[in-house]
């Protein structure tokens, strides 16, 4: 996968940062979208294109469980987010809806905004074109791998209910 | 091999001997909580890939709680979606309005969760039900869609943290006050991925009410799950409220922990979280005379009955001061009841607070006390991120009831103790 970089040099951005709650009285990702980092930076749903990546620092996505913050981001066509670290439920939350959620140490450090990005799952790297260097990620678990590869959860548990 | 009592909880759900940190499961789910916000959103996933399927309708609990009674026409829809979808699968646990209350707060105090169970919800809350050495986990519409149609639900076994808290708690000092005074050791992510296991002689001494709110903001240090050892007192409590059977386990004497931290709390003093991380916490007199507009006593962290006394003791004889709006919210029906029978909402209008029906409300910026540009709420919820309560320009102080009560008298953060 292959997109640009939008980089909020920030650790702990938190899911009312991502969507506040005042607007998850629709799971819309339209609707969510146009909300999207408003407590952050409200200019973000002008910024974002189609196919873009977000970049931030550690623990990304604390807070509530809320998936609105990976519909928000998606319906702006927000592909992944790579961050320093995740906290626990917006990862698994990206695993399952299919908001690739990436851990890059130092991504900050070594992703500027603009820069274009390739994300290559199998082979666990990042590379950044604009700087043409290649990181490593950290790897994901297997069953998470199982549900990128179905395509999200809801893909994976019809197959499993089929079996 | 030694085991932690999560350890023990997961391999008894996912029928192994044993489980290590590391390891994936996929669980059998005792209990699903489902509420208005999160729970419509799983049911349209279901919808949309055809499945029309709940696996056990009576292991299923239901309550809306975020933006009840309805506060606008969207929020009243995700309510109706809500009950329309609790009708027609015939679950027989759901807590309409006017037996209603925060979903934590009614799983509890109704007996659906025990000892040795596992509970999910669609609300990172749900680590709250450790409290009575269940083993609890928020998750995402997506996930909680897959646990109504299978009634399992994968993860990967998690290492536990063990957090050994010593020493007799002050005068005006609770277990809110420990919390913040953890966190602000542990750092909002020291134990995500993580259970944090609770022990300790302060833990020993409280009621389990009082313990909830340590199980209740694990997540706030990230982590999956907050868990205490069933004891005596835990024991009393479950079987007061249920008279099903539960299986009673507890970590081993020499179970791994990755790693093992200790607080000495007997000369703690009242904590507050500044704004905008609830690893933020100073003790009240570092933090004293920042002026409030509003005070907020409730939420799933301190809106018990217990909660509400403290917060009265401090108003008794005191008026809430003219500048400042206090807002008073009995976590459940029950609650609000027993705060009635005690006097207790007389109390507050009286001292000139206003006493709400049950919500989350204010804690998330919902309704009922949302802030408007500049202004500062203190409040005993459990989060004080930017725009948490309102505008991204308003701030929350996290505190006890107490405080929060001392501060609403004095028109900024006062220290409780000086009216105890």
């Amino acid at each position: 996968m292959k997109g640009r970089a939008i980089v909020y040099k920030k650790n702990d951005i938190d899911t009312d940062l991502i969507i506040p709650a005042k607007y998850l009285n629709t799971d819309d990702p339209k609707e969510l979208a146009e909300h999207a980092m408003e407590f952050l930076d409200v200019e973000f749903p002008k910024k974002v294109k189609e196919g873009d990546i977000l970049v931030a620092g550690r623990n990304f996505g604390c807070g509530s469980s809320r998936e609105h913050a990976i519909w928000c981001l998606t319906g702006n066509g927000v592909q992944a987010v790579i961050a320093e670290s995740f906290a626990r439920i917006f990862f698994r939350n990206g695993i399952n809806y299919g908001l690739l959620p990436v851990v890059l140490e130092g991504a900050t450090k070594k992703i500027s905004d603009g820069d274009e990005l390739e994300i290559d799952v199998k082979k666990g790297t990042v590379k950044n074109i604009t700087s043409g260097k290649e990181f490593e990620i950290k790897p994901y678990p297997e069953f998470a791998m199982k549900i990128i590869n179905a395509g999200g959860l809801m893909n994976y548990v019809k197959k499993e209910m089929n079996k | 091999m030694p085991q932690t009592i999560t350890e023990k909880i997961i391999a008894k759900h996912c029928g192994k001997e044993e489980v290590s940190p590391g390891e994936l499961v996929n669980i059998d789910l005792d209990v699903i909580l489902a509420h208005e916000v999160t729970t419509p959103p799983a049911i349209s996933a279901l919808e949309r890939n055809g499945i029309d399927q709940v696996f056990d309708p009576d292991k299923i609990v239901v309550t809306p709680d975020h933006f009840v009674p309805n506060k606008d026409e969207k929020t009243a829809e995700l309510a109706k979606r809500l009950r329309d979808w609790v009708k027609k699968h015939k679950i027989k646990n759901y807590y309409e309005i006017g037996r209603h209350g925060i979903c934590h707060t009614i799983l509890i105090e109704n007996g659906h969760v025990l000892p040795g169970m596992t509970v999910v919800a669609g609300d990172s809350h749900t680590c709250t039900h450790g409290v009575v050495g269940a083993f609890g986990m928020g998750i995402g519409s997506t996930e909680l869609a897959a646990a109504i149609a299978t009634g399992k639900s994968w993860f990967i076994v998690p290492e536990t943290i063990k957090v050994e808290i010593n020493g007799e708690l002050g005068k005006g000092v609770y277990s809110k006050d420990v919390m913040l005074q953890i966190l602000s050791k542990l750092g909002v992510d020291g134990a995500t991925d993580k259970v944090i296991e609770y022990v300790g002689s302060t833990i020993d001494a409280m009621e389990v009410e009082d313990r909830v709110v340590l199980t209740n903001m694990a997540v706030e240090a990230g982590a999956t799950l907050g868990i205490i050892n069933p004891d005596k007192k835990t024991i009393k409590y479950v079987e007061q409220r249920s008279n099903k059977k539960y299986d009673l386990v507890k970590s081993d004497a020499d179970a791994k922990f990755s790693s093992h931290k200790k607080f000495d709390v007997s000369s703690l003093e009242p904590m507050v979280a500044v704004p905008s991380l609830p690893s933020n916490g100073k003790t009240v007199s570092k933090v004293k005379d920042v002026k409030v507009d509003q005070a907020v006593v409730g939420s799933c962290t301190n809106g018990r009955i217990g909660d509400l006394r403290e917060a009265a003791a401090v108003l008794k004889g005191n008026e809430v001061h003219k500048d400042v709006r206090m807002i008073v919210i009995p976590a459940t029906t029950k609650i609000y009841k027993q705060a009635l029978r005690e006097g207790l909402l007389e109390q507050f209008i009286d001292a000139n607070a206003t006493v709400s029906t049950p919500t989350c409300g204010p804690c998330l910026g919902g309704h009922m006390g949302v802030l408007a540009e500049g202004e500062r709420c203190i409040a005993s919820t459990n989060r004080n991120f930017v725009g948490r309560m309102g505008h991204p320009k308003s701030e929350v102080y996290l505190a006890s009831p107490a405080t929060v009560a001392a501060s609403a008298i004095d028109g900024k953060v006062a220290d409780p103790r000086k009216y105890l």
